[in-house]
């Protein structure tokens, strides 16, 4: 056995999760798919006293789709987002993000809430999340509240998530039919955590124009100014992809995104950015 | 402790255990099954990767605990399974096997493959086992038999 000791207890319900957390002395935590707590469980870097398993609570794992987008529970697994079991109203992005999070075996249990609120920064979810301007259905102690994507991760590995509270469902808004995306993530091989990612969204029937990034050393961002140079971009071309490297550099050195003497970094952002932003204009 | 049922390899099986204990901990050291093995421990060489209901997980980093009510199947558990049996005798011809250390999880990454994506090329084999870890046969050999199996199958010899 590799982790420390801990409690633990199985919840039938969000309500009694959010109970038994609230009533837990020290440092609760809740387990989903348990593919990113089990490594720092595994490696002493989390030392729980309490988890409370959440996977017996069906209500997590409920989608709903209507007009506007669809709600995903938190409790989805990557892989039925992969395989287009969960009704995806991205054109196609969050198959895309899905299937290149860590590997199969990976993906057939982590979900989708546990990957946001566990806030690696280089995880997968969070710059699309951000680039879709999805939200965050979040349920606590006392009551339930919602957080837009782009506000919830604070930095890495720390979301605002108060104690007790849980992801309870995640709602992605529903693409027009004249959007399009690029997604664009950098790793040393298939399924590692990204060196760089960038995630571009056009929709201009819903006036709605996002690029985020992430990376391993700073919570994930939004570039408005790239995101205002793509909306008004018409078509791609070799100064276009110039002008958005050089308004990525910009931002990622406005947000501290990168060191500013590092300029290994803020290529590789650039580039990826570059790169996802060819990708949307190119659909 | 705390009780946890798991049917492994078709036998329903409780137990009471530590909380922390991880289900390849719990196939290997309460049921015997060391055919699932252990290497990094934190998701990444895929050694100890079963299939849990009817998909491919780490055993690692799953708890025993949280493996309540699943239904397991390791290396040990695939008597009478002729695809399985396909893709042990692909292994064999291609020589995909070498130290035998990566071997239980190759094969259910494997399984995966070949029931899951039986149209993938080479690159997609190769892409599918990137998060399982050989250090001795160079994949070659892993990728030639799982493409053979493929072949065998979807021909129907």
């Amino acid at each position: 056995m590799k982790p420390a000791p801990f409690d633990y207890a199985r919840a039938e319900s969000l309500d009694e999760a959010v109970r038994l957390l609230a009533a837990a002395d020290g440092d609760a935590r809740p387990l989903a798919g348990g593919q990113s707590l089990g490594p720092m469980l595994n490696l002493r870097i989390a030392r729980p006293t309490l988890l409370v398993d959440l996977s017996p609570v069906a209500e997590l794992r409920e989608v709903s789709e209507d007009e506007d987008g669809v709600t995903i529970g938190a409790s989805v697994v990557h892989s039925a987002i992969e395989d287009g079991e969960v009704p995806d109203p991205t054109a196609g992005l969050m198959r895309r993000a899905a299937s290149g999070i860590a590997y199969r075996a990976v993906r057939n249990r982590g979900t989708v809430g546990g990957s946001l609120a566990h806030a690696d920064p280089a995880g997968d979810w969070a710059p699309v999340m951000m680039a879709l301007g999805a939200s965050l259905g979040i349920r606590g102690p006392e009551g339930g509240r919602s957080v837009e994507a782009d506000a919830f991760i604070a930095d890495p590995l720390t979301t605002v998530l108060e104690p007790g509270e849980i992801v309870e469902a995640i709602r992605v808004p529903r693409l027009s039919s004249g959007a399009s995306w690029g997604h664009c993530k950098l790793c040393v091989k298939p399924g590692d955590f990204a060196e760089s990612l960038a995630v571009v969204v056009i929709d201009p029937d819903r006036d709605h124009c996002r690029v985020a990034l992430a990376g391993p050393t700073h919570a994930p961002i939004l570039l408005e100014e790239v995101a205002g140079t793509v909306a008004d971009a018409n078509g791609w071309s070799d100064a276009l992809a110039g002008e958005i490297k050089d308004a990525a550099g910009r931002g990622i050195a406005a947000a501290g995104f990168a060191d500013t003497g590092d300029r290994y970094a803020i290529n590789v952002h650039s580039t990826v950015t570059v790169r996802a932003a060819r990708e949307a204009l190119s659909r | 402790m705390t009780s946890t049922t798991i049917t492994v390899n078709g036998r329903a099986v409780t137990a009471d255990v530590e909380p922390r204990l991880s289900l390849a901990d719990f196939l290997r050291e309460h049921e015997g099954l060391t055919g699932t093995h252990t290497a990094c421990e934190h998701g990444v060489c895929g050694a100890c990767t079963i299939m849990l209901d009817g998909r491919p997980a780490r055993s690692c980093i799953t708890l025993a605990v949280a493996a309540h009510g699943t239904d397991v199947r390791t290396v040990e558990g695939w008597d009478g399974d002729g695809t399985m049996a396909t893709i042990r005798d692909c292994f064999r011809k291609a020589h995909a096997v070498q130290c035998g250390y990566c071997t239980p999880g190759m094969l259910a990454t494997a399984y995966d493959i070949v029931t899951r994506l039986p149209g993938a090329d080479r690159d997609r084999i190769r892409l599918e086992l990137s998060g399982n870890l050989c250090r001795c046969t160079g994949y070659i050999g892993i990728v030639d038999a799982i493409e053979t199996a493929i072949a065998e199958i979807e021909g129907g010899s």
